[in-house]
């Protein structure tokens, strides 16, 4: 049975829920997102993830109405969203802060925006039971949000952003105030919810973990651009640029002169080594400055000189970090490079071959790294 | 132990400026008027020992607070004090809120500094301040003056000795007390609850009624009771701006006290203030319990 693999962005008659054209904000002299053009389509969740003041904020802040854009236009459903205030959009948001009402219990807060609908009592009795249920909250609906723990008011928050049903949902950092452990399983949770609903998701955060894990698609952001826009697989694996490989995970860049040979690349990167050999479809000149990017899980380390292998450099070991499943190796090569190399912990600690000071091999195959012009 | 005296100092403090001083005041208020002095009987005479104190119990009686409902001066006076007191209460609470508003609106550099401006008039006299309304409000005063001269008026208003002047010096003596605690409140409340009731389907204005009104309700009650209370009992702003007309308890206790003289009726007066007073007080605190037991 053939899976039909969600991904409306590739399908050219799908019309996207929101689009950004031509976008700029500016706040005084600062420009917080710079011409800015992105679609995204319904049932997606977008994650937009940068580093802090990168404009992902500002960007949301606009879908809801709170800003402006300066320049350009944004529309949802086809619709120009200039002049509509944010009580008039179909766009609901979830907080960073949560923002519950402390004067009304968990219950009022959920029903909160049915009331200002004015739909009748029953209905917003049914749905907010309804939200209850969804968020598993149905215990704590006489309680006021200081009376519930972090975790719980997080869920009331989601839950009262999403009983009006909206076409789109905003969420900024929703994460960010619950440890990790709670973290984790409220990501899985939040999925969930979003695959039941079908809304359309929206999801700035600064936590790249968080954004692989959630979303559909991420939207990784600098100073006021959106630099790349791919799924997680694709961000990860194939980064477009130095930037976006270094803030998705952990990365060795090495830099050099590209020498293109056939379908593959050589890079030029230090004297007396041999050439790293790498596969791209980008058409690479002679000579040219090239960026070489490998996650240290595609790094192997062995004591021996690894026979078939296409990139073998010797090195020595400087450090390691060991995280309990997995072991980090930094690797001096003597060039004074340091390359991180990664390797799962099959066998106990007792039993490790490898330690300090000891001269290694780190080896990859030839498709294992991305070849980065920038 | 050092617990104990932490506790002891201000229950000391309490008992000798306050407990101490009522008791002598409840005590006089039961006494009765004599061409003395001190101008009240009876006197306690340890001197006779026993018996002394056994006829020095048997003089006090309640005969004052008998003479205060015979005469209805009193209760209309006390009355008219309520009444005063809650309708200045509200145009302060009118007047003080969209002061406090816009504070807690305003840039955080600004704010110091207007909290500064809200202070400020503590800085001068009381009884200064007061004097000087005197001279803004009076028929040839500046404020009648500046609006002969704008032409709105044709002949002077009399506003000095009449009940609006004493609205108008209550609202501007207290209104600090309301500021303050509406400002706290306000200042705390986190922008984003307005934007969450904006995004949820709320106008401004409803935002404004639904969310930022109830958020503030602690300190409109702390502000309505730090005015109305002391307000009650008011003697200077009456006296100075208020006329004949103006019926005040505190303006019949003085007068009762230092024309008349009589001491024991001017206690009684004082002893029923007191009570009055006692349930907005009781609420007030409640109100603050309340508010700290939510913030937990």
């Amino acid at each position: 049975m053939a899976q039909t693999v969600f991904a409306p962005w590739e399908d050219p008659t799908e019309k996207p829920l929101i689009q950004f054209k031509n976008v700029t904000k500016r706040f005084g002299d600062f420009t917080a997102i710079d011409d800015l053009t992105q679609d995204i389509f319904e049932k997606e969740f977008f994650a937009l993830l940068g580093p802090s003041g990168c404009g992902k904020t500002t960007m949301m802040r606009m879908l809801a109405g709170f800003e402006a854009q300066t320049e350009g236009q944004i529309l949802i459903a086809g619709q120009d969203m200039a002049r509509v205030p944010p009580n008039k959009r179909a766009v609901n948001m979830m907080f960073q802060s949560y923002a519950l009402f402390p004067h009304l219990s968990v219950w009022d807060n959920i029903a909160f925006g049915l009331k200002r609908e004015g739909k009748d009592k029953d209905k917003i009795a049914a749905r907010v039971e309804e939200m209850l249920r969804l968020t598993r909250l149905s215990k704590f609906a006489k309680r006021k949000p200081h009376q519930i723990s972090g975790g719980q008011r997080q869920r009331v928050a989601l839950a009262r952003s999403l009983a009006k049903a909206p076409k789109l949902l905003l969420l900024d950092e929703p994460l960010g105030a619950l440890d990790k452990k709670l973290r984790q399983d409220t990501q899985f949770e939040l999925m969930d919810i979003q695959e039941k609903t079908g809304t359309t998701f929206v999801i700035v955060t600064h936590d790249q973990e968080e954004a692989m894990t959630v979303a559909s698609r991420v939207a990784v952001m600098d100073e006021g651009r959106i630099i790349q826009v791919s799924t997680p697989a694709q961000i990860y694996e194939a980064p477009n640029s130095v930037y976006v490989a270094d803030f998705i995970g952990d990365v060795n860049i090495i830099s050099g002169r590209a020498k293109p040979e056939g379908d593959k690349v050589a890079v030029r990167w230090a004297e007396h080594q041999p050439d790293i050999i790498g596969t791209t479809s980008l058409p690479f000149a002679d000579g040219q400055e090239i960026h070489f990017a490998i996650r240290p899980e595609k790094v192997a380390i062995s004591a021996e000189e690894p026979q078939d292998a296409a990139n073998k450099i010797a090195g020595k070991v400087l450090d390691i970090a060991y995280l309990g499943n997995i072991s980090t190796y930094h690797v001096e090569l003597p060039t004074g490079h340091v390359i991180k190399a990664q390797t799962a912990n099959t066998r106990r600690l007792s039993r490790r071959q490898i330690t300090w000071e000891d001269p290694v091999w780190i080896s990859w195959t030839d498709t294992a790294g991305v070849l980065l012009e920038r | 132990m050092r617990r104990f005296l932490l506790i002891a100092v201000p229950y000391l403090w309490l008992v000798a400026l306050f407990l101490i001083p009522f008791l002598i005041v409840l005590k006089i208020s039961l006494s009765d008027i004599a061409l003395a002095r001190p101008p009240y009987m009876p006197q306690l005479d340890l001197s006779a020992g026993w018996e002394g104190i056994r006829s020095f119990f048997a003089a006090l009686d309640f005969e004052n607070f008998r003479f205060l409902t015979t005469d209805d001066l009193y209760w209309k006076a006390y009355l008219s004090s309520l009444q005063i007191a809650l309708i200045s209460t509200l145009l302060t609470l009118l007047v003080g809120y969209p002061i406090a508003y816009a504070m807690a609106r305003s840039a955080p550099e600004w704010r110091p500094t207007l909290l500064m401006l809200v202070i400020l008039p503590f800085w001068t006299s009381f009884l200064i301040r007061v004097y000087a309304w005197m001279g803004i409000l009076a028929n040839e005063g500046l404020l009648n003056q500046f609006l002969l001269w704008l032409g709105v008026i044709n002949e002077p208003l009399t506003i000095l000795n009449t009940n609006t002047a004493v609205y108008i010096g209550i609202v501007y003596t207290y209104l600090p007390f309301m500021i303050l605690p509406i400002y706290s409140a306000l200042e705390r409340m986190d922008d984003s609850l307005l934007e969450a009731a904006e995004d949820l389907g709320c106008s401004r204005m409803s935002a404004f009624w639904l969310v930022t009104i109830p958020l503030s309700k602690n300190g409109i009650i702390a502000g309505c009771f730090l005015v109305f209370i002391p307000v009650i009992g008011e003697f200077v702003i009456p006296s100075l701006l208020g006329g004949s007309g103006t019926l005040m308890i505190g303006k019949v206790l003085w007068e009762e006290f230092f024309s008349n003289r009589d001491w024991p009726v001017a206690s009684a007066v004082a002893v029923i203030l007191l009570l009055i007073l006692v349930i907005p007080i009781i609420l007030f605190q409640r109100n603050e319990q309340k508010q700290r037991e939510a913030e937990g």
